[in-house]
């Protein structure tokens, strides 16, 4: 292997990584408003929650078609053998996604007969969540995969880990949710934020130990990369993070802080995720093929890196543009037409 | 009962790509449109100009919407239904897709929002640039769709090793033979379908005596767009037969139901072609004509189905059928742009019954022939996948057909319960007509169009977000 033929799936990695964990964060926040959408019933409390996210899903969402477009610039085969192993949940969070979307402006516009886009809104938004989960959960088991084609059935994806892992996730989004409306609203928002968030914490602590006990108990390669030496020395701060994070962000929300919640709630994520690519670094598709083994041909790689190392930045740059330009406080509004 | 998964595939994927590109080849079109309105209006200081470029922009941002929740769904389903397809291909046309995300969406994505957010917050000269880069943005959105899907029409620049496709020169891959003339079509098609769109907004207020100043200005910048746009389509049309004939030519044979070469080359205006006997039921047919199109030289010949292998012929009385359906709403299109034309110069454009009263049904014509060509294409393309090298039963996924058939279902019925709320609420804002300046929204029930309402509402109160924090109340129509 020569060395271009090394680096080049490395940095692609890197990128999609990158791309995925943005999707996983921001959007994780704006579908958690929809998860915690059914716990209260009042509209203006509603329309305050969705006003909250409003500007950014779109953008958010755009993370989503760069992972999946990158994954098939950048890894053909982990692309053509992914999809159709995940055909169902796939297809399935995709028509959530657009449920979901057009609830944001269609729901304005039927009001005040707007209590089926407060359903597709909601419903849309848990689906989405827990089927990402369901496809997260079903990819660390493994995919069975002959003659480089996918080779399993329509339902291999159903197993009580990947049901726990989308379950998980829904969670998860909630509590990024939760702590986002302590950030960003006034009033009983706020507080169905803050009352949500520390059962929620609880919930996706117990949800990573479990996920943390189940796949090295049940995948020997996730035990061996975590428990044998020397790898032990260097991977048990990982653990320990998480619980200092947890406890920074319990006594942030005692003691009314807006921030940090939220924050901390972005660093359990990053952990979280970071834990799941030291589980299964080098592989794409776990257990049959590695980012050298999907990589597309360097020359493609490096056609498109070429516009990515300038466009990339670009992106990033208007992201954080639009979210300065609509900083502040959302304040609980009352008159309304 | 049993299924054919390659057709469940092909039925999946072409319900969800003609869903979705009615809303790009109306969002191209509508956002030059808006930045040739800022631009009139920063050099005129004409207020109608304005006005227009902000009741169109609401428009656009639904359509908008639609269009980019129906287009994350295609990123995926080259994957989910075409996975073989996707491993064939993914070294040459996966990074024209990745550029299309990188260049394109973000670009629209960015000034789309200060298009919509922006109308009381920056100067006019950002609005009109933010206009200009919209537009600049959806072009470039086809520029890199088109480059794509032409190379699944005429490939080039790539060589093939374990069945595998790998690029050999980019610049081949991109500008591969059937590009130029496929860009050229689809973008004028997409000016000329939105200048009917405009024509039937501008003539629906004026048979209603509504916004008599701002639908003149609209009936003219329409007709003046038809009567070029459109015989320049039949031109590019023509230019882009040539080369099909050059690089598809059975698909040429399929769109004229032309079956032997040895018979001749008349012009078929009608008839049923019939794959099983290999002739046209109930033909008429002008001879010589065919010739004429194709070769530019009466009774010059060329190859018809049977000189073709008929397992390598496109399903040919589909593509016979779209194709005459193309055609004449094309031809129809250049009447109306000429017969507007005629009118403006006797000065009768505005006072016309007959004319307006037709002009205020055109606006589906342009999206019909959209798809009606998409299919002639597309259909004309079979059955090959990438033409020459990938046949469409060999680029499938290793799904089962009733997986297929269950999410068909389901894109059927949730699409179809979006398209009709979409077009439902862009009749309404249609309907509501122009705003003369701003102020607060007096109706009981307000209409939100969108984000761009909330824009609306923003200004009504005389300031934005971000400032000083923005409340629910602000967002709120």
């Amino acid at each position: 292997m020569t060395g271009m033929e090394w680096y080049l799936p490395l940095i692609w990695a890197a990128i999609i990584g990158i791309a995925v964990m943005m999707y996983v964060i921001l959007d994780g926040f704006d579908l958690g408003i929809g998860i915690l959408f059914p716990f209260t019933r009042k509209e203006e409390e509603r329309d305050l929650m969705m006003n909250s996210v409003a500007p950014f899903w779109d953008g958010n969402e755009t993370w989503l078609v760069l992972g999946g477009g990158g994954l098939w610039v950048a890894f053909p085969k982990a692309y053509a053998i992914i999809m159709p192993a995940f055909y169902l949940p796939v297809i399935g969070m995709l028509l959530a996604l657009v449920l979901r979307g057009v609830s944001f402006e269609f729901r304005w516009v039927a009001k005040p007969r707007h209590q089926l886009w407060d359903f597709a809104f909601a419903a849309g938004s848990i689906a989405a969540a827990f089927l990402q989960g369901i496809i997260l959960g079903g990819l660390l088991q493994g995919v069975e995969v002959a003659n480089g084609q996918y080779a399993g059935g329509p339902f291999d994806w159903l197993t009580p880990f990947s049901v726990f892992a989308g379950v998980a996730v829904v969670g998860g989004y909630a509590l990024l949710g939760a702590t986002w409306l302590n950030m960003r609203t006034e009033g009983p928002v706020k507080s169905l934020g803050r009352r949500f968030t520390p059962p929620l914490l609880g919930f996706v602590l117990l949800a990573m130990a479990v996920i943390s006990l189940w796949t090295p108990l049940s995948l020997p390669r996730v035990a061996d990369r975590w428990f044998s030496t020397p790898n032990i020395f260097y991977l048990w701060p990982v653990p320990v993070a998480v619980a200092l994070i947890t406890y920074v962000i319990w006594q942030s929300l005692r003691r009314g802080a807006e921030f940090l919640p939220f924050a901390g709630t972005i660093a359990l994520f990053i952990l979280g995720y970071a834990g799941l690519v030291i589980s299964n670094v080098p592989y794409l598709v776990p257990p049959v093929l590695t980012f050298w083994d999907a990589a597309a041909s360097p020359a493609s790689q490096i056609f498109f890196l070429m516009g990515t190392i300038f466009l990339l930045p670009l992106v990033l740059g208007y992201t954080v543009f639009v979210y300065w330009v609509f900083r502040g406080k959302i304040a609980p509004g009352e008159g309304y037409h | 009962m049993e299924f054919d998964p390659v057709l469940l595939a092909r039925i999946q994927f072409a319900f969800t790509i003609s869903f979705h590109i009615i809303f790009p080849a109306f969002t191209i079109g509508l956002s030059a449109y808006i930045a040739v309105l800022l631009l009139t209006w920063l050099k005129t200081k004409n207020d109608k100009y304005h006005r227009l470029a902000r009741f169109w922009t609401k428009i656009f941002a639904v359509s908008f919407a639609m269009g980019v929740v129906s287009g994350i769904v295609l990123t995926y389903q080259f994957g989910t239904n075409w996975s073989r397809f996707s491993e064939f291909s993914g070294n040459v046309i996966g990074p024209l897709i990745g550029y299309e995300v990188l260049t394109a969406f973000y670009l629209e994505a960015t000034f789309l929002g200060i298009l919509l957010f922006g109308w009381n917050r920056f100067p006019n000269w950002l609005l009109a640039l933010a206009a200009v880069l919209v537009a600049i943005g959806t072009a470039t959105s086809a520029f890199w769709i088109l480059s794509a899907n032409s190379w699944m029409q005429t490939p080039a620049g790539h060589e093939i090793r374990d069945g595998i496709a790998y690029p050999v020169d980019w610049l081949q891959v991109i500008f591969n033979p059937s590009f130029p003339y496929r860009l050229a079509h689809m973008l004028n098609a997409a000016y000329l379908t939105t200048a009917a769109v405009v024509l039937a907004v501008g003539a629906r207020y004026l048979l209603g005596r509504r916004f008599v100043e701002e639908s003149r200005t609209m009936l003219r910048m329409a007709v003046g767009m038809i009567a070029i746009s459109a015989p320049l389509q039949l031109f590019i049309g023509d230019l882009h037969g040539l080369n099909t004939l050059e690089h598809q030519p059975v698909k040429v044979a399929a769109m004229e139901g032309h079956w032997d070469e040895a018979k001749g080359s008349a012009f078929v205006l009608f008839g049923i072609p019939d794959q099983e006997v290999r002739e046209n039921h109930y033909e008429i047919a002008i001879p010589g004509l065919g010739g004429l199109i194709l070769t530019h030289e009466w009774n010059g010949r060329y190859a018809g189905l049977e000189q073709f292998p008929s397992d390598e012929w496109p399903p040919v009385a589909n593509v016979f059928f779209t194709f005459r359906l193309m055609v004449g709403i094309g031809l129809f299109l250049i009447l109306i742009g000429f017969w507007g034309a005629w009118l403006w110069w006797r000065g009768q454009l505005f006072t016309s019954r007959l004319y307006l009263l037709t002009s205020s049904y055109v606006w589906p014509l342009g999206f019909i022939a959209i798809l009606a060509g998409w299919f002639v294409t597309e259909q004309g393309r079979q059955p090959w996948l990438v033409y020459g090298h990938l046949r469409t039963i060999d680029g499938i996924s290793p799904v089962p057909a009733a997986s297929v058939l269950g999410t068909l279902a389901l894109f059927v019925f949730i699409y179809g319960i979006i398209f009709a709320m979409g077009i439902y609420y862009i009749n309404r804002l249609i309907e509501r007509g122009l705003s003369p300046e701003a102020r607060e929204p007096s109706e009981g029930l307000p209409n939100r169009p969108l984000s761009a309402a909330e824009e609306a509402t923003r200004e009504a109160l005389g300031r934005g977000p971000g400032t000083s924090g923005y409340s629910a109340q602000e967002m709120k129509p």
